[in-house]
């Protein structure tokens, strides 16, 4: 059902139909309304899970630890700080492989404190172990809801997800959204089957210590399943499609980069700014092209090699910084290009810090810088929008 | 008695905490899950791929057993299963990391028993001070030296912290009075809602005393009026351990290592006697003597 | 064969024999034994079983720490060095 609302409420009123056992989270700013609305459906009695109020974050995650060991599928959503203080659990919940799956309402760190968004909170958690799909849109915020715990929840997979939306540019906006139907979704999304549950039946010892001896063996399984799920986002992503008529891509999508010279790489909302800004340069006769990553982690590189291996230049534009070298994205996708045969200059731009717009005028200027490295780069990475005068 | 930790796990010899978990484990039976969090037990019981529990046992984190076990709780309920489900932590958890996550239990009110085994200090990472280190007890944080006589604060009173919480069962009990803990656990799995169990289980290492006496030093621990044996039910104080022969501190003072610069030092006997004060007042406040 | 990544049966340290940690060994002279099974109760390792009426340390798990011997009401159990 076709309706005008609130991205926090398309994601809440998706996490319902995913009928989650258990939703426990805390209130931050961007994310709060998700919370909100999820409480009110509970309250309503549109959602039969329990909802469980916490002390913290941290807290949070861990009553979900508990849930999905006892055979629950759980929800929770965060951002920022919130994402920061639950960091211990994030590797915790991924090692122990529960296959939980988390909002993420993208939001600038602290200091200094900012609550407009940027992706700097998910992009610090890129090595906890989780798959992180970030979202163009609400309606891709609310089908790749479903899409996650498909992915995390397949017995070769047990891997926890975070979805990525970035915060009040897409949990704020109210636009028409495709509304799920819960019986269809029960449909795509089957019950929530683990092979090991806390089962006095069947007791078994969840969280054992392990040494050198096994360890590595642990992180391997991890590496393993992140490498499977390279196929298995594909696959769900194609499925989803042919259930529900909406396709926003699987590892990535891409736009007019067929025969662009000129290739953006990025993640998140800004690819719509990104779409149009591309209109009117290929209007003009720039051949500009758009690859959008959803899947971050895992990584897809060789996906996104076959997208840019015709282009002459690639421009990375991304919401966070690596303070101390350069940006997430960027160093990923230099690193993916190091042992091909492909050769090319690769640029990286900063941009959206902190709730920053991004412009048209900032997206071509970035193409400019781009198209000018293609006869000698000049620097790889620069802030893209950078208010000299004030520092 | 029903063995529910098995043999083969790694505590050092003579350490009293599987002794707890043994006696908890016998009165909650196989219809059980346990939730712990990193300490001392978890490392010894649990190497991979050998564990010592015979019922499901999950652990997490240093911080976070009581949300985690809400969450099973949660579950159970859900599931219409009376599964007793247990933290059992040391009183790192319970008294100092844990704390948030135990307020949230404690006062969201899930049917969680809190066992702590208070061996009172961070023993797993080498006997470094707690919240729950007695008045100048040595530790490694909290050593004896020309300006210092071991750790300088009083025990935090975890149980009046759980009581505050309205906590409908809170207990103190000492693993040298097995009838007594295993009588307050059926208790605590009777109780609607949390419960918080606080056992006395001395550590052979960090404490320091002589091979053997470990059961005998936690019974000193009461009878010198250090470790009140009671039992408060929906805030009410409903039943005190009475000591039959009343001892003086010194006798549970001076078999420890932890203790020992009290007696060395210049201003040991003047601690000495403040701790006698801390056993009188406790002796008074539960009328512990008839 | 260890697998990673699998969950650990429950029970299962009774592979490691904590026996060898030993230097004194309880020895039990059971017509001294009055049945009050705290040896048994005491115990850190569950390793004292009663056998056809008699508690019997189970010395391949017994790291030897005394408790059983010095809790004994009866003196039944006194600790005597291994030799090895
Ligand atoms: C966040 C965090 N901080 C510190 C540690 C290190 N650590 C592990 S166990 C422990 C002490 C445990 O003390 P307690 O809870 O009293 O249990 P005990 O080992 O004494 O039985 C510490 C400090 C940790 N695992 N996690
Ligand atoms: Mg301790």
């Amino acid at each position: 059902m076709m309706k005008v609302v609130e991205g926090s409420y398309a994601v809440a009123h998706a996490a319902m139909c995913c009928s989650p056992d258990v939703v426990s989270a805390y209130p931050i700013t961007p994310q709060t309304h998700i919370v909100e609305h999820l409480s009110q459906l509970v309250a309503d009695g549109e959602l039969r899970a329990e909802f469980l109020t916490v002390d913290s974050e941290f807290s949070a995650l861990s009553v979900l630890v508990g849930v999905s060991a006892a055979g629950g599928r759980s929800y929770s959503s965060t951002t920022s700080q919130g994402l920061a203080l639950m960091y211990e659990v994030l590797y915790n919940v991924s090692g122990m492989r529960l296959p939980i799956v988390m909002t993420v309402a993208n939001r600038a760190l602290s200091a200094p404190l900012n609550i407009w968004n940027d992706q700097q909170d998910s992009i610090g958690a890129r090595d906890v172990g989780w798959i992180q799909l970030y979202s163009e849109n609400v309606q891709e915020a609310v089908d790749t809801t479903v899409q996650a715990y498909k992915i995390a929840e397949s017995l070769e997979i047990m891997t926890p997800v975070m979805v990525c939306m970035d915060g009040f540019i897409l949990t704020h906006v109210y636009e028409p959204v495709e509304l799920l139907d819960k019986e269809q979704v029960a449909d795509f999304l089957p019950p929530y089957r683990p092979t090991d549950i806390l089962d006095p039946q069947n007791p078994k010892t969840f969280g054992a210590f392990a040494d050198p001896s096994t360890y590595t063996e642990f992180r391997y399984l991890q590496y393993e399943a992140h490498l499977k799920a390279l196929s298995k986002i594909e696959n769900v992503a194609k499925e989803y499609a042919e259930v529900f008529g909406r396709d926003f891509g699987g590892l990535l999508d891409a736009y007019q980069a067929d025969d662009a010279e000129i290739i953006i790489v990025t993640m998140g909302s800004v690819v719509g700014t990104i779409k149009e800004a591309i209109d009117g340069l290929r209007a003009e006769g720039t051949k500009v092209g758009l690859v959008k990553i959803r899947s971050y982690r895992p990584f897809p590189a060789q996906a996104l090699m076959k997208e840019l291996k015709n282009a002459d230049v690639i421009a990375v534009i991304e919401k966070d910084i690596c303070v101390g070298n350069e940006a997430a994205l960027l160093t990923d996708i230099k690193a993916a290009f190091y042992n091909s045969n492909l050769r090319m200059p690769i640029i990286g731009f900063a941009a959206g810090l902190g709730g920053r717009d991004i412009t048209i005028k900032d997206i071509r200027k970035a193409v400019e810088k781009a198209s000018a490295a293609r006869k000698g780069i000049e620097s790889q990475f620069e802030f893209l929008t950078l208010r000299k005068e004030i520092l | 008695m029903q063995n529910l930790l098995a043999p083969g796990h790694r505590a050092c010899a003579g350490c009293s905490m599987p002794t707890v978990i043994r006696l908890v484990l016998d009165a909650a039976g196989t219809n059980t899950i346990v939730v712990s969090p990193t300490s001392c037990l978890e490392v010894t019981t649990t190497p991979f791929p050998e564990s010592a529990w015979v019922v499901p046992w999950i652990h997490s984190l240093f911080e976070n057993a009581s949300a985690v076990a809400s969450g099973v709780e949660v579950m159970m309920k859900r599931q219409c299963k009376d599964t007793n489900v247990l933290v059992i932590g040391g009183d790192g958890s319970t008294f100092d990391i844990g704390m948030g996550s135990n307020s949230g239990m404690f006062e969201r009110g899930h049917k969680v028993a809190y066992i702590c085994y208070d061996n009172e200090a961070y023993m797993n990472t080498g006997v470094q001070r707690s919240g729950s280190t007695p008045f100048c007890a040595h530790t490694t944080t909290t050593p004896a030296g020309e300006l210092s006589l071991g750790n300088p604060r009083p025990k935090k009173d975890m149980p009046a912290i759980a009581l505050a919480h309205g906590v409908p069962y809170v207990a103190t009990a000492s693993v040298a009075y097995p009838v007594d803990l295993r009588k307050k656990v059926e208790r605590a799995l009777q109780t609607q809602g949390p419960s918080y169990i606080q056992v006395n289980a001395p550590c052979i290492t960090g404490w320091t005393f002589d091979a053997g006496t470990t059961i005998e030093i936690a019974r000193l621990a009461v009878e010198t009026g250090l470790w009140p044996l009671f039992e408060y039910v929906n805030g009410e104080l409903t039943e005190v351990k009475k000591i039959r022969r009343i001892k003086l501190v010194d006798e549970y003072l001076k078999v420890q290592g932890r203790y020992k610069h009290l007696y060395k030092m210049p201003g040991g006997a003047e601690i000495l006697r403040s701790i006698q004060d801390i056993a009188d007042k406790n002796i008074a406040m539960y009328k512990l003597v008839d | 064969m260890i697998k990673a990544g699998e969950l650990v049966k429950p029970g299962s340290t009774q592979i490691t024999k904590t026996g060898a940690w030993r230097t004194f060994a309880p020895a039990v002279e059971h017509n001294k034994c009055i049945k009050c099974s705290l040896c048994e109760i005491y115990c850190p390792e569950s390793c004292i079983h009663q056998e056809s009426g008699l508690f019997v340390p189970d010395l391949a798990y017994c790291k030897g720490c005394g408790i059983c011997s010095h809790e004994c009401p009866s003196k039944a159990i006194i600790m005597v060095l291994e030799e090895k």
